[in-house]
C-alpha cells in the first residue's frame, strides 16, 4: 500500500439557523422553522433549482450544504469524479412519519407518491447527482452517532483504489425539526491532513 | 368553471410544491407537462391522487392522465364532467 | 499486492426455505415463493407477495433462542446469521465488522404513533438488537442505500477488508413486506396485479417479498471458493424514481468492476441481474447490458421466485447465484415469457447446466442508485 496521504479541502455545517463554510458564516436566519430557514437561504445563495421545492427536509439539507461545497469545485465541461458518501442516524425517518400520517386514517386514506419517494436516505444523494451531474460512487450509511472514523476510512479507500478522484463526506441529520448538517471534502491535495481527530474537532466546531 | 380553474392552480401550486410558481404564471392553455410547467412523472402520480381526494375521481387507467392532464382547462373540464365531490 | 476479499459462508431465510439448499431444491423444481394473499391489515384488496409464514418464523426462531422480544424482521435477520456465526469460531474482536443492510428496517413500528416507536424504528436500534445477540464487538454498519443496499454491502465489506481496517465482516440483509411500502408502491401504480413477469413484453410491476439473507465476507481463504473481484456503485444523475433511460449509471458501475478485476465483458458467465418487471427498470438493465456487449451473456432475475425484497434483494439474489455457480448451475428467471424489452439479452428459460467461472451481481434502486459486483469461482 503506498503512502497516499488525502487532504480536507473544504468543510460546511449547518445548523440552528446557520451555514458556515470553512470557520465564515455563509448565511444567518432569525430563529425560525427548518422550512423558512431553507428557502431563506435558497434565496440568499440565489440558488435557482425550483425541484427544490420538492425535496423533504433531509434532502434540502444535503443539497443546501453540497451546493455550498461543491459550487466552487465543479467543472461543468469535465467529469467530476467526486463520491459521496454521506451517513445519519434517522435515516428518512421525518419523512416515513409524514408518509405514515397519508396511511394511517382509513377515512382519509391517500399515499402520496411524492412523499414516499423520499422515504429511503439516499434519496438526497440522487438529489446532489443530477443537480451536479455526479455519476459517481454513491453510498449512505446509518450509525447512532457521528461516525468519523468509518468515513475517513471509506473515503480514503475510495480515493486509494481510484474509485474516486474526491470525496464529499456528509453526516446529515433530520428529525422531528433537530438537524445538523457537517459536510466536508476530500481530496489528494491540500494543506489539511483528512484524519480522525482532525475531523472530530472541526465537527464539533 | 372559472372558479374551477382558479382552483385547480391554486391546489397545482401547493400539491406539487412549486413555491417559486405564481397563480399569474400559470395559463388556461399551458402544457403542464414537457416544455410548460415541466411537471414529471412523480407530479403525475399526486395528480392522480389529487383527482380521487378532492374530486372522487379514481381514475382506473393511468394512461388517461396523459390526455385529462394535457393542461388546466382540459383537467378542469374533465372534473367537471366526473366529479363525485 | 491487494489483500483478497472472499466470500466464506452464506445463508438465507425465505418463504421456499429457511437455508439455501432447501431455497435450491425449490427453485430446482420451479416453486416460487410468490402467492395470493388477503391480509386487510396490510392493504384492502387481495394482493400477491412472496411472505415469510410467521408460525414457521417463530418455531425455528425458538429453536436457537427463548426470547420473544424480537421483531419479525429481528427473528429473519438472526436465523439467517445464527449458523454462518455459529461456524465460523471467529474471535469476535476489533478485527471484525458487521454490516446490516435495509430500506426500511422494523417501519412498522410507525403504525402506532409514540416516541417510543419512533425511537423503536431508528435502524442503529435494529442493528444493535441484531449485533448485542451474536455480541459483535464492533460498531454496526448499517446500509441503507434503496434497493442496493443488499449487494452494496458485499462491495462495501470487500473495501474494508482490502485495505486492512477489517480481517471478517459479517453481513446480514433483510426487509419485511409493510402497509407502507406495498402502498407506497400501489402509489407509484408499480404493482403487477400477477405474479412478476421479469424482462417479459406483459410485465407490469412488482411483486413484493420478504427475505433475510446473510454473507460471511473474510481475508481468510479457508475452503472458500467464492472471490470477490471487482466493483462499483454509480449513480445515474439522471431522476430521483425513474432509471437512467441509457442505463448510465448502471453502465459505470459495470466497467468500474470489470476495471477493477482486469477481466473483459465477454468473460463473464452468468449475470444474477436486478428485473423487478417494472417497464423501465428491465428495459433499462437491456440497455445497459447490450451497450456493455452482453446481450448473449445468460441473465436470470430471482425475482419471480423471491418478488422484490428492497434491502434484502442484491444480497439473497448473490447468494443463491452463488449457491448455482458452486453447483454448475444456471436457474430459471420465473416469470419469464416471451422477451419485452427493445435490446435483446439472454434470458434463462428453465434450469441448465453451466460451469461458471466469472460471475456479476447486479442491483439498481430509488435515487438513481446502482450496485454491480464480480465474482470469480476459484479453487
Amino acid at each position: 500500500m503506498t503512502e497516499n496521504k488525502n487532504y480536507i479541502h473544504s468543510f460546511c455545517t449547518i445548523q440552528n439557523n446557520k451555514i458556515v463554510l470553512n470557520d465564515e458564516t455563509v448565511f444567518e436566519a432569525e430563529s425560525t422553522s427548518f422550512a423558512d430557514f431553507s428557502k431563506q437561504a435558497y434565496k440568499k445563495l440565489e440558488i435557482n433549482y425550483p425541484k427544490f421545492f420538492k425535496m423533504d427536509s433531509l434532502s434540502k439539507l444535503a443539497f443546501l450544504g453540497a451546493e455550498i461545497l461543491l459550487k466552487a469545485e465543479i467543472d461543468p465541461e469535465a467529469e467530476n469524479n467526486i463520491a459521496l458518501v454521506f451517513a445519519n442516524k434517522s435515516s428518512s425517518l421525518d419523512t416515513d412519519v409524514k408518509y405514515q400520517e397519508t396511511i394511517s386514517h382509513e377515512e382519509n386514506y391517500f399515499p402520496s407518491p411524492a412523499v414516499f419517494v423520499y422515504t429511503l436516505p439516499n434519496i438526497c444523494l440522487g438529489e446532489i447527482s443530477i443537480r451536479h451531474q455526479l455519476k459517481t460512487e454513491n453510498s449512505f450509511f446509518i450509525f447512532e452517532e457521528f461516525n468519523p472514523e468509518f468515513l475517513v476510512n471509506y473515503a480514503n479507500v475510495l480515493l486509494d483504489t481510484k474509485k474516486a478522484d474526491k470525496v464529499l463526506c456528509g453526516w446529515v441529520e433530520y428529525f422531528n425539526e433537530e438537524y445538523k448538517a457537517f459536510l466536508y471534502l476530500v481530496a489528494k491535495e491540500g494543506v489539511v491532513e483528512h484524519q480522525i481527530e482532525t475531523i472530530k474537532t472541526v465537527y464539533k466546531k | 368553471m372559472q372558479a374551477l380553474i382558479q382552483e385547480l392552480k391554486e391546489k397545482i401550486i401547493a400539491v406539487l410544491s412549486l413555491e417559486d410558481i405564481n397563480l399569474e404564471d400559470i395559463n388556461d392553455n399551458d402544457p403542464l407537462f414537457g416544455d410548460g410547467l415541466g411537471l414529471d412523472s412523480i407530479d403525475a402520480l399526486e395528480l392522480i391522487v389529487m383527482l380521487d381526494k378532492d374530486y372522487g375521481i379514481k381514475l382506473t387507467d393511468p394512461k388517461e392522465g396523459k390526455v385529462i392532464f394535457q393542461s388546466i382547462e382540459t383537467m378542469a373540464a374533465y372534473i367537471a364532467a366526473n366529479r363525485l365531490k | 499486492m491487494m489483500r483478497e476479499a472472499f466470500i466464506t459462508e452464506s445463508n438465507c431465510i425465505t418463504p421456499i426455505g429457511f437455508d439455501v439448499a432447501a431455497n435450491v431444491k425449490n427453485i430446482g423444481a420451479c416453486v416460487s415463493g410468490i402467492q395470493l394473499h388477503q391480509n386487510s391489515s396490510l392493504m384492502m384488496a387481495p394482493f400477491y407477495a412472496s411472505i415469510i409464514n410467521d408460525i414457521d418464523l417463530d418455531t425455528a426462531f425458538a429453536k436457537i433462542s427463548p426470547a420473544v422480544n424480537y421483531t419479525k424482521l429481528e427473528k429473519m435477520m438472526i436465523l439467517a446469521l445464527y449458523p454462518i456465526a455459529e461456524k465460523s469460531k471467529l474471535d469476535f474482536n476489533d478485527r471484525t465488522a458487521f454490516i446490516l443492510s435495509t430500506t426500511k428496517g422494523n417501519i412498522t413500528a410507525l403504525k402506532n404513533k409514540s416516541g417510543e416507536n419512533f425511537q423503536k424504528a431508528q435502524l442503529p436500534h435494529l442493528a444493535k438488537k441484531v449485533a448485542d445477540f451474536f455480541k459483535f464487538k464492533t460498531e454496526p454498519i448499517v446500509i441503507s442505500n434503496a434497493c442496493v443496499s443488499g449487494i452494496m454491502a458485499v462491495s462495501v465489506a470487500k473495501r474494508l477488508i482490502q485495505s486492512k481496517i477489517y480481517d471478517n465482516i459479517f453481513i446480514v440483509a433483510g426487509d419485511e413486506v409493510s402497509e407502507f411500502v406495498l402502498s407506497g408502491f400501489n402509489s407509484f401504480q408499480a404493482m403487477s396485479d400477477a405474479p412478476c413477469k421479469p424482462y417479459s413484453k406483459n410485465r407490469n410491476g412488482v411483486t413484493l417479498g420478504e427475505a433475510a439473507a446473510a454473507v460471511l465476507v473474510s481475508s481468510n481463504k479457508g475452503s472458500s471458493k467464492i472471490k470477490i473481484i471487482g466493483d462499483g456503485s454509480i449513480n445515474d444523475a439522471n431522476h430521483i424514481s425513474g432509471p437512467s433511460r441509457t442505463g448510465e449509471g448502471l453502465f459505470r458501475s459495470i466497467k468500474s468492476a470489470l476495471a477493477e478485476a482486469e477481466i473483459e465483458a465477454d468473460q463473464i458467465d452468468y449475470i444474477s441481474a436486478h428485473g423487478t418487471a417494472t417497464s423501465f427498470n428491465d428495459e433499462m438493465e437491456a440497455i445497459a447490458f447490450n451497450r456493455l456487449g452482453l446481450e448473449n451473456t445468460p441473465v436470470n432475475s430471482l425475482k419471480g421466485f423471491y418478488g422484490h425484497t428492497l434491502g434484502a434483494s442484491g444480497l439473497l439474489e448473490a447468494v443463491i447465484g452463488i449457491q448455482s455457480v458452486l453447483e454448475n448451475k444456471l436457474f430459471v428467471s420465473l416469470g419469464f415469457d416471451e422477451l419485452g424489452v427493445s435490446q435483446p439479452i439472454n434470458v434463462i428459460e428453465k434450469n441448465e447446466n453451466k460451469n461458471s467461472r466469472y460471475f456479476l451481481k447486479t442491483a439498481s434502486g430509488f435515487g438513481g442508485c446502482n450496485s454491480a459486483v464480480l465474482f470469480e469461482k476459484v479453487n
